[in-house]
């Protein structure tokens, strides 16, 4: 497994990382922690021209509290959010998730950056990040934007993320004290997931007050079962009430069929981990 | 001090730890991709993307002006001298096989056969080459299906004219073994219990840990090959049939080798491409496969379907069981694929007293990647099915699995007992087996467990699953090989040679790659000669070393190799008496060994080992007629297979909502004779379990319709993890083995033969109240969500036989945003 002949680059600042990236133009790639695009490139499915490999920029890792957000550095590793209160506290769905990513070779090396702009639709981090409303902030030549998580994924391997820019930064809004559950079905423990569901409630006397779910791998992106959140809302955390809520998870989605099973299949999984998942984020 | 204080009484038995894994484990030791040699040049493989296809022409001229490139030889290069890859078991007298060149020449008959390979300074450039070499194919319709190879209708080798290889009987009544397997079905049908199935082993791929490398250097009066294998004897041996180059010439190397299963019981067309590319630049050349071409074209296991039909009488009293097998070949037959079925013939009856028997199987090449050897090879297949049969004829009559199993196994009163195949089983006792089984299980708790499941509707329902387990290993004797056909014959080799300075040597034609025989062999020597442990060395796997042996595959090295090995043990005794007779001037009548000391009996005089091997090497004052060494060899056939057998127990969870199936508990008491290493042997029962469970539940090597292998990677191909598994409770009974003196039976494939139709019978179990009564392997939570799903209706539900790209040759990710992609996305939002 040897990749073709490379150009490679190694920037320390986001700044040359950009330039880097222009002068490199249609053929750059950019490699955060390699862990999607190293196996592209020793199965040689891609040849860039140069890679830009951004781990020796510190400006893009870490977690930082601001105010009513969260912001995660794009380059920061899976393994440094497992470490990270501040998500434990007030993101916890993502830290569900990620503890269900790949194995902890992976987890060290790969980044929530990196997954993101992947945006293979097996991944677990899109869906988490969905639900929570997070931004994405894009620096490109022209500067920086920030891009709403619901308009970031556009397809299969592809976001908002265009050429020549770069996925800076994750801000997700506080959601503290909110319950939260992340889902995954696999075959086997260090499998991508077949579906799973990212949920995270808020619970008020004993009755959901806010709900907030994701799908992983229910079609070419993560989506939002935005119809559940709704009809979850004023239901008691209850088996019956929280499984007629759920029944419709799966309407309007698209998932793929593949050798860990078809779509009519990942529709009635979506369902039955749904509804185990908000159960589970509501403490019930 | 302590050390010596510590010392087992016996090696034999002791659990020691294995004395190779400290280099195993770090790695500092000489894995074949290891090797660098002076002026070491690289191959490439260019293999074929199309399951069948006619080659019309090849451009290599890109390729060989690409940087640091030596050489590209196509078919058309090497045809007068590659040879064919060679079969050594031709089961039937009429057996066809189609020319097995090593590069193909003008005909592709799987995805991933070679037809062209780079010689390359370095093994970037050789890569890089390889991508430059322009193929030009002529597609041809593939057979892909077995049902469908059977038809003839589209033939994988249309110069054959036929897809069928061979067509292998063993019938009871023209053996004289048993009556006539018709008859007792007609009876059956008439006033008893038919019991008719039809099952699929799936097509599995060995996936061993180290992936298949061989280093060739023709810089000497002899080619020295190493190379990752488990057969450097065979490897030596057809390198010289194939190639036309005298056998002494030819020195092959197996240096650590990491895993094998059976998949590295071969001689690959990249040994040979590897001794062409060599001889062809007068270098010496390396090839490492990629994990991906190992999956691709390293050879796949089992692939058949079986129809079976078991008669029995109303209470459950087997009268009879016939097997039709339809076996993939895949595209060509490997060194043993054509054997591999037939191994089964004689284990379908299992533990089981059958009066009559009947197996029939059918060779069949289909446009995939060749089978052949996979642990177990055979007799899994056999396990499998008759240990599902035994479940459904329990349910059909109304009792306890375990019920209907005593009803019709050997009682261990009657052993040796000769069976309906034709089987001598020399010794065994189910009934201790299974009890111990059952009590370490809570056998009686777990079904009261399960009918409150049932009774209460729970979603997770709970099944039971048991294999009561026999298998025939140590192979063999080879009269039996002949018999059957095959080529070579089944002895092992052991040298033993006494250093002067007190160490012995020991070389074994076994050849380990991972099973622990240093520190067996070594085990076994200290008791024998009274030396200790450390002062053993096992030396293997170089033919220039261990000239004569048959290397390492079917459970065969210690009960087959051990007993060489036992055998020079005495010889060396019995060359020294004479030597310490001198010493002690006393006559050789009156020397008795034991403990590491010649002694005159009766008197306390003795000489210990070290001082008789000093006196033979230097010799100073022999008698006439002496030799000056101690050293012995022998070469030991067995008289008969071994025949472990043990039983299982599995507990599995259904969650009926989403289909997922595991583990709550996993049981085995296996009887595999006397105990070596009690260490090793778990180890080997440990991995052996998760193999087998794997069949059952997680793995598969699928095809799409083209004849691309669809889990072509780890992605795809779910190979499972410790994390997967659950902590076996493991045990033993002890039946020696009568046939061999250390009185072991094997035990590296029992793990992987008997798991796998215990854990399909409690998956089944926990389902057949709601009338389902078999799951398809391996078992996924989507076939077992669609059986539950479409229980009642007789028709079950198709999967689907495509990969998920997680590593999308496409990923644009930087390419522009197109607001029109995002439909997908929005329409799914509610
Ligand atoms: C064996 C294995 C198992 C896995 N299992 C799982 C799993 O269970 N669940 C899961 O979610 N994932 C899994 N993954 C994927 C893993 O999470 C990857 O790490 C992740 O998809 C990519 O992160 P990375 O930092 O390694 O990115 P890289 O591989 O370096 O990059 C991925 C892509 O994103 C681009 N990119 C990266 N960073 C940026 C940036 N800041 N700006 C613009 N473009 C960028 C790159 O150009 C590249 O195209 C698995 C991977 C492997 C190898």
């Amino acid at each position: 497994m040897i990749p073709a002949r490379f150009d490679y680059v190694a920037p320390t600042s986001v700044a040359d990382a950009l330039s880097a990236l222009a002068e490199a133009g249609d053929d750059a790639k950019v490699m955060a922690g390699g862990q999607s695009l190293l196996p592209i490139l020793r199965m040689r499915l891609n040849a860039p021209e140069t890679v830009v490999d951004l781990g020796r920029i510190e400006e893009l890792r870490g977690v930082r509290d601001e105010g009513d957000h969260v912001v995660i550095g794009a380059m920061t590793t899976y393994a440094d959010v497992l470490a990270s209160d501040l998500v434990r506290q007030h993101a916890g769905v993502l830290t569900d998730a990620i503890e269900e990513v790949a194995d902890p070779q992976i987890r060290h090396r790969g980044t929530v950056g990196g997954a993101l702009v992947h945006a293979d639709p097996a991944g677990d981090v899109g869906a988490p990040v969905l639900a929570l409303d997070a931004e994405l902030v894009v620096t490109g030549p022209g500067g920086e934007r920030t891009v709403p998580a619901a308009e970031f994924f556009r397809d299969l391997f592809e976001t908002a993320v265009g050429e020549g820019e770069l996925l800076t930064a994750i801000r997700i809004p506080k959601h503290t004290g909110w319950g939260s559950r992340y889902e995954k079905f696999v075959r086997v423990a260090h499998q991508w997931s077949i579906v799973a569901v990212a949920a995270t409630v808020r619970v008020e006397g004993g009755a959901i007050a806010e709900a907030r779910i994701g799908l992983t791998n229910m079609g070419s992106t993560p989506l939002r079962a935005t119809a559940v959140e709704q009809a979850l809302v004023g239901k008691a955390a209850t088996e019956d009430a929280v499984r007629e809520a759920c029944a419709a998870a799966a309407e309007g989605t698209n998932p793929p069929s593949d050798l860990n099973g078809d779509a009519d299949y990942r529709k009635h999984l979506a369902t039955v981990l749904t509804r185990r998942a908000v159960l589970a984020a509501a403490g019930a | 001090m302590t050390a010596v204080e510590d010392r087992p009484k016996t090696e034999i038995g002791a659990a020691r730890k294995r004395k190779e894994d400290q280099r195993l484990i770090t790695g500092r030791t000489k894995w074949t991709d290891n090797i660098q040699l002076p002026g070491m040049r690289h191959l490439a493989m260019v293999r074929s993307p199309f399951a069948h296809a006619t080659i019309t022409g090849i451009d290599t001229s890109a390729a060989k002006s690409s940087p640091g490139v030596l050489a590209v030889l196509t078919g058309e290069d090497v045809k007068d001298i590659q040879g064919g890859m060679a079969n050594a078991w031709p089961i039937t007298e009429d057996q066809k096989a189609p020319v097995h060149p090593a590069i193909a020449v003008d005909h592709v008959a799987f995805a991933g056969e070679i037809v062209a390979v780079v010689v390359a300074r370095s093994a970037a450039a050789a890569r890089d080459a390889a991508e430059l070499v322009d193929v030009d194919y002529d597609e041809l319709p593939p057979v892909l299906d077995l049902k469908e190879a059977a038809k003839d209708a589209v033939l994988a080798h249309p110069s054959l004219g036929t897809n069928k290889s061979a067509f292998w009987q063993f019938d009871s009544a023209g053996a004289g073994t048993g009556g006539p397997v018709d008859e007792a079905i007609e009876k059956a049908r008439a006033d008893g219990i038919v019991i008719e199935r039809e099952y699929r082993q799936q097509r599995l791929i060995p996936a061993f840990m180290e992936p298949r490398s061989v280093v060739c250097d023709p810089t000497g009066e002899q080619l020295t090959i190493w190379t990752a294998t488990q057969v450097p004897h065979f490897v030596r041996i057809f390198t010289a049939l194939v190639l036309g180059i005298p056998e002494s010439k030819i020195r092959v190397i197996a240096p650590d080798v990491g895993g094998g299963f059976g998949g590295k019981l071969q001689h690959t067309p990249e040994e040979v491409i590897a001794v062409l590319a060599a001889r062809h630049t007068g270098k010496p050349v390396k090839y490492t496969e990629t994990r991906s071409e190992s999956l691709l074209s390293g050879h796949h296991g089992r692939d058949q379907w079986q129809k079976l039909t078991l008669a029995a009488t109303k209470d459950g009293t087997v009268t009879g069981l016939k097997v039709d097998l339809l076996a993939d070949m895949g595209a060509y037959l490997g060194l043993v694929t054509s054997g591999i079925p037939v191994l089964g013939a004689f284990m379908f009856n299992a533990i089981y007293k059958f009066p009559a028997y009947q197996f029939n199987c059918t060779n069949l090449f289909t446009n995939k990647t060749w089978t052949d050897a996979y642990r177990g090879a055979g007799r899994p297949e056999a396990t499998y099915a008759i240990e599902r049969l035994m479940d459904e004829l329990a349910a059909e009559v109304g009792v306890d699995p375990l019920e209907i199993r005593e009803k019709n196994w050997i009682k261990h009163e009657e052993f040796p007992f000769t069976t309906v195949a034709g089987m001598t089983y020399d010794s065994g006792n189910y009934e201790a087996a299974t009890a111990r089984a059952r009590e370490l299980f809570d056998y009686d708790g777990l079904r009261r467990e399960q009918q409150e499941r049932r009774d209460r509707k729970d979603p997770v329902q709970l099944g039971l699953g048991v294999s009561t387990f026999t298998e025939m290993c140590g192979l063999a004797p080879s009269r039996v090989l002949g018999a059957l056909r095959y080529a070579a014959g089944g002895w092992e080799h052991a040298t033993v040679r006494m250093l002067p300075t007190g160490k012995v040597e020991v070389v074994t034609g076994t050849s380990p790659h991972g099973q622990g025989h240093e520190t067996v062999w070594s085990q076994i020597i200290a008791d024998k000669l009274g030396v200790p442990f450390e002062d053993v060395e096992v030396l293997h796997g170089d033919t220039q070393i261990a000239n004569r042996g048959l290397d390492t595959y079917g459970s065969r090295s210690l009960v087959v190799g051990g007993q060489a090995l036992v055998m020079a043990a005495d010889r060396v005794i019995e060359k020294a008496k004479p030597h310490a007779a001198h010493l002690l001037e006393a006559s050789v009548d009156d020397i008795e060994f034991s403990g590491g000391q010649f002694k005159v009996k009766g008197t306390d005089k003795g000489k210990a080992m070290a001082e008789v091997v000093w006196a033979a090497f230097s010799s100073h004052d022999l008698p006439e007629g002496l030799e000056p060494t101690l050293d012995a060899d022998a070469t030991y056939d067995p008289v008969d297979f071994s025949f472990p057998h043990g039983t299982h127990l599995c507990a599995m969870e259904v969650d009926t909502e989403t289909g997922q199936v595991s583990m709550r508990k996993y049981v085995c008491v296996d009887d595999i004779g006397n105990i070596m290493n009690p260490l090793i042997v778990e180890g080997q029962v440990h991995g052996g379990l998760v193999q087998g469970i794997a069949q059952a539940l997680w793995e598969e090597a699928v095809y799409d319709d083209q004849g691309t292998l669809v889990s072509g990677s780890f992605v795809d191909y779910t190979l499972p993890t410790a994390a997967d598994t659950i902590s076996f409770v493991t045990d033993n009974t002890v039946s020696p083995s009568t046939t061999n003196d250390l009185g072991a039976k094997g035990v590296g494939e029992a793990g992987c033969i008997a798991s796998t139709p215990a854990v399909v019978n409690a998956v089944v179990d926990a389902l057949r109240p709601m009338g389902i009564n078999d799951i398809q392997m391996p078992c996924t939570p989507e076939r077992v969500w669609k059986a539950i799903r479409s229980a009642g209706s007789d028709q079950a539900d198709a999967t689907t036989g495509d990969a998920q790209p997680h590593f999308d040759a496409g990923a644009p990710n930087q390419a522009p945003p197109d607001p029109s992609s995002s439909a997908s996305a929005e329409g799914a939002d509610q």
